[in-house]
C-alpha cells in the first residue's frame, strides 16, 4: 500500500514541475538578477502582483522580456528605465525618490515621528497619573489617621 | 492653546478623510501614460492583409489618426466595434493594431463585422504592443500628424469617452495639421 502511495506521489510530482515554467541562461549569474527583477516589478494588469507570481499574459511577456533584456546585457537600472518609459513608474514596486513620490519615502518617517511624540506624551501623563494616585493614597491614610484618632479621643 | 490641541485629531481626520475621498474618484486600473507626447514607437511589422506589405512607423504619420489595440480574444472589443464603424464613416482615420492574434480569425471578425481599419498592423507576438505599454485590449491612441502620441484611452471607447476624451482634441489636432 505505501509503496503504491509512493508510486502516486512520485507520478504526481512530475506534474507539479511541469507545470512551472523554466528558463534557461547562458550565464548562470543572470538569474539572480531575473529574480529579483521580476519581484521588484510589477504587473501592469493585475495591480498588487509582481511579475514573478502574476499569471496573466502580460507579465509572461513582461518576464521574457526581463530575460531577453538580462541577455542583451543590460544592467538592473537600464532595464527599469526600458520599462519605465512604456509602462510608466507604475511597474516599479521601489520607485525612484523624485518630486511625486517623496512622500511615499518618508511616510513612515512621519508615522514614525508621530508615533514617538504621542507615546512620549502619553508615558509623561501616565507619570503624572500615578503621582496623583500617590497623593490620592496619602490623603486617604492621613484621613484615616485623623478619623482613627477622633475615636481615640 | 490646549483646546487648540484637542482639535489635532479631529484636523487630521479632515484631512485623511479629503484625501481618501479625491481617491476614490480615480481608478486604480488606469496607469498613468508613459507614452503620451512622446513620439509613436517605430516598428516594422507586416499588415493583417499580407498584400498591403510591411508597415512602419512613417505609415502611421501625415495624418492625425486612432490607433487602436484589438484582438479577436478581448470580447470588450465586440462592443467598442461599432463605434469605431461610425468613426470610419465620419471620416476619422483609424488604424487597427490587431495584437497577439491569429490572422485568419482577425481577418473573418473584420469580415462579419465590417472593418473600420484604414489597415491594421499584425502584432502576432505584441513586439509593438510592449514598445507602446500595452497591457490590455481595447487600447486608443490619437496620433497627431508628426506621429506624436497625444492621448491614451485604456479600455472601450463609447460616444461618452469619445465627447469628452477625443473629439476636442482631435478636432484642434486636424486644424492644426491643415
Amino acid at each position: 500500500m505505501k509503496i503504491r502511495l509512493l508510486f502516486l506521489f512520485v507520478a504526481l510530482s512530475g506534474f507539479v514541475s511541469a507545470t512551472s515554467e523554466l528558463v534557461e541562461f547562458s550565464d548562470p549569474s543572470y538569474r539572480a538578477r531575473y529574480q529579483q527583477l521580476i519581484t521588484e516589478l510589477r504587473c501592469p494588469k493585475c495591480q498588487n502582483q509582481n511579475l514573478a507570481d502574476s499569471n496573466s499574459p502580460i507579465s509572461l511577456d513582461l518576464r521574457n522580456e526581463v530575460q531577453r533584456l538580462l541577455e542583451d546585457g543590460l544592467s538592473n537600472q537600464e532595464i527599469e528605465t526600458y520599462l519605465t518609459k512604456r509602462y510608466s513608474a507604475f511597474i516599479l514596486y521601489r520607485p525612484e525618490v523624485n518630486k511625486n513620490t517623496y512622500l511615499l519615502w518618508i511616510s513612515p518617517l512621519i508615522v514614525l515621528l508621530v508615533g514617538g511624540l504621542a507615546v512620549a506624551r502619553f508615558s509623561r501623563r501616565s507619570v503624572s497619573v500615578t503621582k496623583r494616585q500617590e497623593i490620592a493614597t496619602d490623603n486617604n491614610e492621613r484621613l484615616n489617621n485623623l478619623l482613627s484618632d477622633e475615636e481615640d479621643d | 492653546m490646549i483646546r487648540l490641541a484637542l482639535f489635532v485629531p479631529f484636523a487630521l481626520f479632515v484631512a485623511l478623510s479629503t484625501i481618501l475621498l479625491l481617491g476614490l474618484d480615480k481608478s486604480p486600473t488606469e496607469l498613468p501614460s508613459a507614452l503620451v507626447g512622446k513620439k509613436f514607437p517605430s516598428f516594422t511589422l507586416i499588415a493583417l492583409n499580407e498584400e498591403r506589405g510591411m508597415l512602419s512607423e512613417e505609415d502611421i504619420t501625415g495624418e492625425v489618426a486612432l490607433v487602436n489595440v484589438w484582438a479577436t480574444w478581448c470580447y470588450a472589443c465586440r462592443i467598442e466595434h461599432a463605434m469605431l464603424n461610425q468613426l470610419n464613416e465620419q471620416g476619422v482615420k483609424v488604424i487597427g493594431l490587431n495584437y497577439k492574434d491569429e490572422r485568419e480569425s482577425a481577418k473573418n471578425w473584420l469580415d462579419l463585422r465590417g472593418d473600420p481599419y484604414a489597415f491594421s498592423i499584425f502584432d502576432v507576438r505584441g513586439s509593438l504592443g510592449l514598445d507602446l505599454g500595452v497591457y490590455g485590449a481595447p487600447e486608443t491612441y490619437l496620433v497627431d500628424a508628426r506621429g506624436v502620441i497625444r492621448h491614451r484611452r485604456v479600455g472601450v471607447v463609447d460616444e461618452r469617452v469619445w465627447s469628452n476624451e477625443f473629439q476636442d482634441l482631435y478636432v484642434q489636432l486636424k486644424e492644426e495639421s491643415q
